[in-house]
């Protein structure tokens, strides 16, 4: 197993969220990980990304350029790195909020209405972890357990109530 | 966990009691962290009014006998080189984290490898070194915080964390180590109060006649000696039969790392030899990881300072060449293998 993940959109979307869901999933199952943020001045406001490895190997460079795997939240985001996924790749597209403006023969495009989903549902912020429910269904990478206990220990105690509000967002992805 | 925070835990662990710092990016989650948590511990966290302040109370805990840290990124780390220049010359223990970003100047805020040389040449005026050590994971910052604070103790002297950008924000799994008690006894010279049952310690680094000073000096570089001796500390990865040696530390040396498993999956005898000590250089272990190969390679993210020591250490005896990227940019494992089969 070894995938290299990048995940992109507005600064407040939960990008850094969704990425270090799939690093404590990572941890609890066992895998060498890695997570590292952008930390430039594009967190105010503007587009932000967040790479993360998962791997059976410890990671070499922790920085992903060519994503196995990609989550794009917004427009900027997708058309900065969609050229990018590498062929065979898949990616997650909030199609809410993104055109398409480029064919992907190489990779495995999923479009998922991530934010008018939230909407619906009446699940504030929650279009980042539907797409992330579409990535665990398209790869499995990890078992519903394991997301479970990655979410509660993402989660701080204060907060478990959101808990449920997340796996219900990951529900919805997987059944998109 | 991430890496700065990673830096504060571990010298929490470490028995660290007084940490002084100053904001700046990339390492402020380490002095957030320690605001946090060090009230908690018994130890005093402050956010001093400047770097220099920050360096200078690190000088009066440090005289005290107790553990005390600071941590700054690059342009702090110029602020604060008077400071650990009277820390060297008082024989005091400390140890100075710096989460290196682009220069010079107020430079960039992305990761960067260009505070080699200031880290093992110059740190401050007059003839003193510091313990060097260069992490590239965020279990070494662990490991490394806790021997920083230990070596430096052994030989009353300053060490730096020299990590980056990348390593500070990155997220890994850690596992803090049990740490041993600090058994070092300071009671020899430690400022710290007697109520006149002894003679005074004082913590001084003014020594007007000449002869004094170089006497001290001296005491010192043989304290240095030995240090070249016994302190020194590398990886050397799949470099027995490697006829290409690539020299990296710290974050690149991942980068790197990745690069050279690539080539040998095409066939290249590559090898990586990374120090965690870059004062002092392992010069030993760059000698005995080069001794079948032809050429070396240098990639840092500086446009080439460690270079310097590594024709040194190899008394220029083979052909080095560099790569490197350098005002933040971090190099790529594809744009790293390409230079490796350049060769």
């Amino acid at each position: 197993m070894k995938y290299d993940i990048l995940l992109a959109g507005f600064g407040g979307q939960g990008i850094l969220f969704a990425g270090k869901l799939l690093a404590y999933c990572a941890l609890i199952d066992g895998k060498e990980l890695s997570w590292l943020p952008s930390y430039g001045p594009e967190m105010r406001g503007g587009t932000c990304n967040c790479s993360v490895c998962i791997s059976d190997e410890p990671i070499g460079s922790p920085l992903v350029l060519t994503p196995d795997l990609l989550i794009a939240l917004n427009q900027p985001s997708y058309d900065k790195f969609i050229g990018s996924v590498r062929k065979g790749g898949m990616a997650f597209v909030d199609s809410t909020l993104v055109d398409a403006t480029v064919e992907t023969p190489d990779i495995q495009c999923f479009y998922v209405p991530a934010t008018q989903m939230e909407t619906d549902a009446n699940l504030p912020k929650a279009a980042n972890i539907i797409l992330l429910g579409k990535l665990l269904k398209e790869t499995g990478m990890f078992s519903d357990e394991v997301i479970r206990k990655g979410l509660e220990k993402l989660i701080p105690p204060k907060r478990a109530h959101l808990i449920d509000n997340n796996l219900r967002a990951i529900g919805m992805g997987m059944n998109v | 966990m991430k890496g700065n925070e990673a830096l504060a835990e571990a010298a929490i662990r470490a028995g660290c009691k007084c940490f002084f710092g100053y904001p700046i990016t990339p390492q402020t989650e380490l002095s957030a962290y320690m605001a946090k948590r060090m009230h908690k511990e018994g130890g005093v966290f402050l956010q001093a009014e400047s770097e220099i302040a920050a360096i200078n109370m690190v000088l009066g805990a440090a005289s005290t006998g107790v553990r005390a840290m600071t941590s700054s990124s690059s342009p702090g780390i110029s602020l604060k080189s008077e400071g650990i220049s009277y820390i060297a010359g008082s024989d005091v223990p400390a140890v100075i984290i710096n989460v290196q970003r682009g220069g010079p100047g107020l430079g960039g805020i992305q990761p960067s490898q260009a505070d080699y040389w200031q880290a093992t040449k110059a740190l401050g005026h007059g003839d003193f070194q510091l313990l060097v050590y260069a992490p590239c994971s965020v279990q070494e910052m662990v490991d490394m915080v806790v021997k920083a604070f230990d070596t430096a103790d052994k030989y009353r002297m300053p060490a730096m964390i020299l990590a980056d950008g990348l390593l500070g924000q990155m997220m890994e799994p850690v596992q803090f180590p049990e740490i041993k008690a600090n058994s070092i006894d300071k009671s020899s010279w430690a400022a710290n109060g007697h109520g006149n049952k002894r003679e005074h310690h004082i913590i001084n680094s003014l020594y007007i006649n000449a002869t004094d000073l170089e006497e001290q000096v001296i005491e010192r570089y043989k304290r240095y000696d030995i240090i070249k001796e016994t302190e020194t500390d590398a990886e050397l990865y799949l470099t027995e039969d490697a006829d290409i040696v690539v020299c990296a530390y710290g974050a690149t040396a991942r980068v790197v790392k990745s690069a050279v498993n690539t080539a040998r999956a095409e066939g290249v005898k590559v090898g990586m030899f990374r120090p965690k000590t870059l004062w002092p250089f392992p010069v030993k272990e760059l000698n005995q990881a080069s001794q079948k190969a032809s050429k070396l390679l240098c990639v840092e993210m500086s446009m080439g300072q460690m270079i310097d020591d590594v024709k040194l250490a190899i008394n220029c005896s083979k052909p080095v060449s560099f790569f490197g990227r350098t005002g933040g940019v971090i190099p790529t494992p594809d744009e790293v293998l390409e230079q490796i089969k350049s060769l």
